[in-house]
């Protein structure tokens, strides 16, 4: 079990490793100067440049600039953004209103997903299961903003039980539609994952063997059916919230949050390389520290992996 | 007598439903046991006795229904039961030891909870109590260190083990019935003794009624007191169990009888028609020779022994229990035999003794950690490119599983012709006029060629392995557990049609199985094998009639039903 | 000492006549021969789903090689005056903010949408498919190498890999045409979207790695490339084909949130993203909700149908669903 962990927590080295240096390679390559794009048409001295270039270590190779970077990210020490301030507060500012929102939106999708997903696994065929089916499909094939908007839309603006846009105020009840929204997506896919699984398991052997035991339906469901049958939904739910993070895009621009999706993409339109870099980082560990999580957790709810 | 039956199956029609038809399964099955009894029924795959068995219990699978027909038990009809009645029912009056050790439990759940589980909800013990008596049952089960096992997880159980709390589990509640469906049939021939013996004490003890489904004749009339036979969904014979195996009325339980290996091995009436086959066999392997020793091109001396292996060993590093430790596994240990041209040299083992090992090394599908295998003469490990290629054609493997053997995207022509194109032989008109022949070698109707693996039984797929074994005109075939997974009838019909082949062509067999009693209707020479290691290397009659080793004894007399007739 | 025999278990010997006993092992000639893919599709032919999404995507074929089958109107003649226009005679959805005809511009549309689609899936499928034939066939370091390489590219979220990249796109080429636009895209999406291919292509080629066929091809001495190509590789894609329908629909749905959050498509193009897009606005302040539920109807239709194929082309491939 120990050595299980360790090599799962070694081979998540060069993961952090490749995926910032992609994405340092990607912001790198833009074109364009970036410094000319912090003072923008104001005129300034070539030594005030180079000063900030060096102060962000833009007149470094590309190679060193990303060890540089890493050298400072261990120390959580991201650098400053161009507007000044340092990345780490920047990011200390966004990040728990983003973790509050997706895991929100976690909660939400696995307890509604998970219920749905039962219960429409164990009435297979029947009009439950066929209404969730439909509902599921027409939840992934709309785009998430068109839900955004017409849910901001009805219960926002017309209804009013909401208020449309978040703004300053994060709090449980404001997140509450943004989340719902971004779970949305999700929510379809464990609801179709956890229905197969659920109707798979009911004609397993071990559940024939449970009933010939002359245990009651109740028992044999909750006991030998959906344990087993929530082990893919399990797996889902930990890579997921790395996807709900990124999904927080669309989301947060669309209820105006000040999370660190807002963060990103405004980052990302100036080419401000230290702040992408460094939230993209960010949502990499927190993708990698779940299905970590996920996979250690997988050895408590499944025991024959556990000598693995 | 003034005994009441525990159990009376009346005219009982079971039906499966696809798309709004009814496929009937069971017809009109009729079925007496007593309590105390054990009877059996007996069948092949498809012939509805496990559709019965579950009939009973209520738990029929998917589609399944009762359509027609009375079941009563203990004086009352249960067909019809609602699913809170069978559920009383179950566990303490009718209890289950399924088929399948592997996939009857459930692995996330220690198997001591497993166990309690039927003692709660059946009422029998709460709390402490209950731990106590699945300590109890597990001990009675046959397994040591209970309290240890209790708290284990079934994969860490073998198979044998996993049965034993299969048992434990299903007369935990003392159930007055016990269906035992297929209970050993997973498992290896020793341990399958062990676990039939300790199964028939306990229930004996008990007096539980067992209700024993079995494709195996043999076993069901050493271990039942009546036999019932079905095919096809009906039964056709029923009856005292030695009356059945001795006196087969109808012509299915006849063939059945003759076929069925543990039994037909006993009978050792084609011994005079067997030495006639080898003879032949070993006169055409003869000719074959002479031709190779001058013929150019193929690679052979035309030795009298054409497989010769010799000290062949393979270890296994498995990764141990910290990341740079490896484990050794010695899956085969310097074993050493030959092949004699014309003849049929058998490997036996239980599962893990290294004999499939063995047969991939020969066909040099596995490289040997040490050891050679000369084929007439020529190292195999030695031979190169086209010489290599010239080897391939003349050994040939069939193997166990008749539903991955075939790749299911090839139909039957493209399959058999697949070795003859890879080696260009022929043109395409020649071709196909070879897999004709090939077809109508193993017995099968040249229609079949444009049809997919999916659409034929197991045993045609067999024969479409063998001919696309044959296509080559090899000289040896590997026949890696061939006939373990047929039927015992198809069983019967490709072992014949083996031994025809062999007369016919002149071929070598090397002959893996796990199953004794298949040995004596084929080889010639045997070789046991055991954790690797051969054990007992002599010829068929000679191990049959005389074994050297222990072990050797302990397989022949795990052979279900090889005394009744000689004893009774 | 044989026990005398209780009632209802007497002998019994059904009658020879009433169970014929038929040749133990025939065959049936009767049928016609089925390959996997015949019974497949003869799955397929019984499911409504099929149907549905067949004749959807038939009329998007039909739309995509015509538009001007259905309209007169030209997406393009936008004028000012008929901005936010009603329906009216040819312009049977009437008109956007632009003035442009929302019904031409939907059918236009399709093209941009449905070619970042069914691109994206290409590249996909083809760069999963070989990593992963490969990873799973060849083992080893080669094993180690693409699954550790994939595991960095599946470690970003792909929707923030694809905006990340497109903004550098963007500063390049801030106006590129149809195809510049669509293959930004197309390449951006195709960068990130390969690894799920390669570890679904990879687990079934280990899988059918081990079937018996293949060491028997290896016996019959087929090479390597032989044995990959011609019996794992055609038994090994079913899970690939059914994952790669699903996700072209996923594709034209994150084409669309692209080009909502303005990085997608360039805006000179017309495409269902852009229109949905620049429809937001009207319905933010609730002028119009008709203006975007054209092209996103058109936009669900088609994911939908996609999905449903996938689903029901699974469902035929499934072995559990259909006879031994």
């Amino acid at each position: 079990m120990w050595w299980y962990a360790a090599r799962r927590i070694l081979q998540t080295i060069p993961v952090i490793l490749g995926s910032t240096l992609l994405i340092y390679a990607l912001v790198f390559l833009r074109p364009g100067d970036p410094i000319r794009a912090i003072f923008g048409d104001k005129p300034v001295s070539d030594s005030v440049i180079e000063q900030v270039r060096a102060q962000y270590n833009f007149d470094q190779p590309f190679l060193l600039q990303w060890l540089l970077f890493l050298k400072g990210a261990i120390t959580l020490d991201f650098g400053q953004s161009f507007t000044g301030r340092d990345v780490s507060d920047l990011v200390a500012e966004a990040f728990p209103v983003t973790i509050k929102l997706a895991l929100m939106a976690l909660v939400i999708e696995a307890v509604l997903g998970i219920v749905a997903g039962t219960i429409a696994g164990l009435r297979k065929g029947k009009l439950f299961d066929s209404t969730m089916l439909v509902t599921s499909l027409l939840v992934i094939a709309v785009p998430i903003f068109v839900f955004g908007f017409v849910m901001q839309l009805i219960f926002g603006v017309k209804l009013g039980w909401f208020p449309p846009t978040v703004g300053g105020n994060t709090s449980f009840y404001n997140l509450l539609l943004p989340a719902i929204v971004l779970a949305l997506v999700s929510f379809a896919y464990i609801v179709r994952l956890t229905r197969t699984s659920v109707a798979g398991n009911l004609t397993a052997d071990h559940v024939r063997t449970a009933r010939a035991k002359g245990l009651s339906e109740g028992v044999v469901v909750r006991r030998h059916v959906l344990r087993n049958s929530l082990i893919p939904t399990v797996t889902f739910l930990g890579a997921d919230l790395g996807a709900l993070m990124a999904g927080a895009i669309v989301t947060e621009g669309i209820f105006n949050i000040p999370g660190i999706g807002n963060l990103a993409f405004n980052a990302i339109k100036r080419g401000e390389t230290p702040t992408i870099v460094s939230v993209v980082t960010i949502m990499v560990l927190v993708y990698v520290l779940t299905s970590l999580i996920v996979d250690l957790l997988y050895a408590w709810l499944d025991p024959r992996i556990r000598y693995a | 007598m003034s005994l009441q039956p525990l159990l009376e199956v009346r005219d009982l029609d079971v039906s499966f439903y696809s798309d709004k038809k009814a496929i009937p399964a069971v017809r009109g099955a009729n079925l007496t046991v007593y309590p105390g009894q054990t009877v059996a029924i007996v069948g092949e795959s498809g012939s509805g006795k496990s559709t019965t068995a579950h009939a009973i219990i209520g738990l029929l699978p998917g589609t399944g229904k009762i359509v027609g027909g009375e079941i009563i038990f203990d004086g009352k009809d249960i067909a019809h039961s609602s699913k809170k009645g069978f559920q009383a029912l179950r566990g303490d009056q009718i209890g289950l030891v399924p088929q399948d050790p592997m996939t009857n439990l459930n692995p996330l759940w220690r198997v001591g909870d497993q166990i309690k589980e039927a003692l709660v909800a059946n009422d029998i013990a709460k709390g402490s109590d209950a731990d106590r008596r699945v300590l109890a049952l597990l001990e009675e089960a046959g397994l040591g260190d209970v309290e240890r096992r209790a708290r284990q997880y079934p994969h860490e159980f073998s198979g044998g083990m996993r049965q034993r709390a299969l048992i434990a589990m299903g007369l935990a509640a003392r159930p007055k019935l016990l269906i035992a469906d297929e209970p050993t049939s997973a498992l290896d021939v020793t341990v399958q003794k062990q676990i039939l013996d300790h199964l028939d004490g306990l229930t004996d003890e008990l007096g539980t009624a067992v209700l024993l489904i079995t494709h195996d004749l043999g076993l069901a009339a050493e271990r039942a007191d009546h036999i019932v036979v079905m095919y096809r969904g009906s039964i056709v014979e029923s009856g005292p169990a030695l009356e059945i195996l001795k006196n087969p009325e109808h012509p299915y339980t006849r063939r059945l009888v003759s076929s069925a290996p543990s039994i037909a091995s006993q009978r050792l009436s084609s011994v005079k028609a067997r030495e006639e086959v080898r003879q032949q066999a070993v006169q055409t392997a003869g000719e074959i020779a002479a031709e190779i020793a001058t013929a150019e091109g193929v690679v052979g001396k035309g030795e009298n022994e054409i497989i010769v292996v010799d000290g062949l060993t393979k270890v296994f590093m498995l990764p141990g229990d910290r990341p740079w430790r490896k484990t050794e596994l010695r899956a085969v240990d310097d074993v050493s035999f030959s092949l004699r041209r014309g003849t049929t040299t058998a490997i036996v083992g239980e599962s893990g003794s290294g004999k499939s090992t063995v047969a991939r090394m020969v066909l040099g599908l596995l490289k040997p950690t040490a050891g050679t295998v000369l084929f007439d003469g020529y190292d195999t490990a030695q031979l190169k490119g086209k010489r290599q290629m010239a080897l391939r054609r003349q050994m040939q493997p069939v193997f166990q599983n008749p539903y991955a053997s075939l790749d299911p995207m090839y139909s039957i022509y493209k399959s058999i012709e697949e070795p003859l194109e890879t080696h260009k032989i022929g043109s395409a008109k020649e071709r196909e006029a070879k897999v004709r022949d090939l077809l109508d070698k193993v017995s099968l109707p040249t229609s079949l060629m444009r049809r997919y693996p999916n659409e034929l039984s197991g045993g045609q797929r067999q024969r479409v392995a063998i001919a696309r074994a044959l296509a080559l005109e090899p000289e040896v075939v590997v026949l890696d557990e061939a006939v373990s997974a047929l039927d015992v009838l198809v069983q019967a019909q490709i072992l014949e049609l083996l031994n025809d082949l062999q007369a016919e062509m002149g071929l070598s067999y090397l002959f893996i199985t796990h199953d004794l009693a298949v040995v004596r209707q084929i080889a010639d020479d045997v070789l046991v094998m055991q954790n690797g290691k051969v054990v007992e290397a002599a010829s068929v009659n000679e191990v049959f009639d005389n074994p050297g080793e222990s072990y050797t004894r302990r397989l022949l007399d795990a052979i279900p039903g090889r005394d009744l007739l000689t004893t009774a | 000492m044989p026990k005398p025999t209780l009632p209802g278990q007497e002998r019994y010997v059904a009658p020879i006549d009433e169970t014929p006993l038929a040749a133990v092992d025939s065959v049936q000639v009767d049928e016609a021969p089925a390959s996997q893919w015949k019974e497949a599709w003869k799955q397929l032919r019984k499911n409504p789903m099929f149907w549905v999404s067949s004749v959807l995507l038939t009329i998007l074929t039909i739309i995509i090689i015509a538009p001007g089958l259905f309209t007169n109107a030209d997406p393009r003649f936008c004028e000012l005056s008929n901005s936010l226009g009603p329906a009216e005679a040819g312009h049977p959805f009437g008109f956007d903010k632009q003035g442009c005809d929302v019904w031409a511009r939907t059918l236009y549309g399709a093209r941009a949408s449905v070619a970042v689609g069914v691109l994206t899936t290409l590249v996909v499928a083809l760069l999963g498919g070989l990593t992963g034939a490969l990873a799973g066939f060849k083992g080893g370091l080669s094993d180690t190498f693409i699954s550790r390489v994939s595991d960095i590219f599946f470690a970003i979220p792909l929707l923030l890999a694809a905006i990340v990249c497109l903004s550098a796109v963007n500063n390049w080429f801030p106006d590129r045409g149809f195809w510049g636009g669509v293959l930004a895209v197309v390449a951006a999406l195709g960068l990130f979207g390969w690894p799920q291919i390669t570890r679904i292509m990879r687990g079934s080629v280990l899988e059918v790695k081990n079937y018996e066929f293949v060491d028997a091809a290896r016996a019959i001495g087929a090479s390597n490339q032989r044995n990959l190509w011609r019996h794992i590789v055609p038994n090994a894609i079913s899970p690939v084909i059914v994952t790669s329908t699903v996700s072209l629909g996923i594709f034209i749905v994150a084409e669309a949130t692209l080009s909502f959050l303005g990085l997608g498509l360039p805006f000179s193009v017309v495409s269902w993203g852009n229109d949905i897009s620049s429809a937001q606005e009207l319905v933010r302040s609730g002028t119009s909700l008709n203006v975007m539920f054209v092209p996103v109807t058109a936009l669900v239709l088609t994911v939908l149908s996609f999905i449903l194929l996938g689903d029901s082309v699974r469902d035929a491939l499934d072995p559990k669903a259909r006879k031994r």
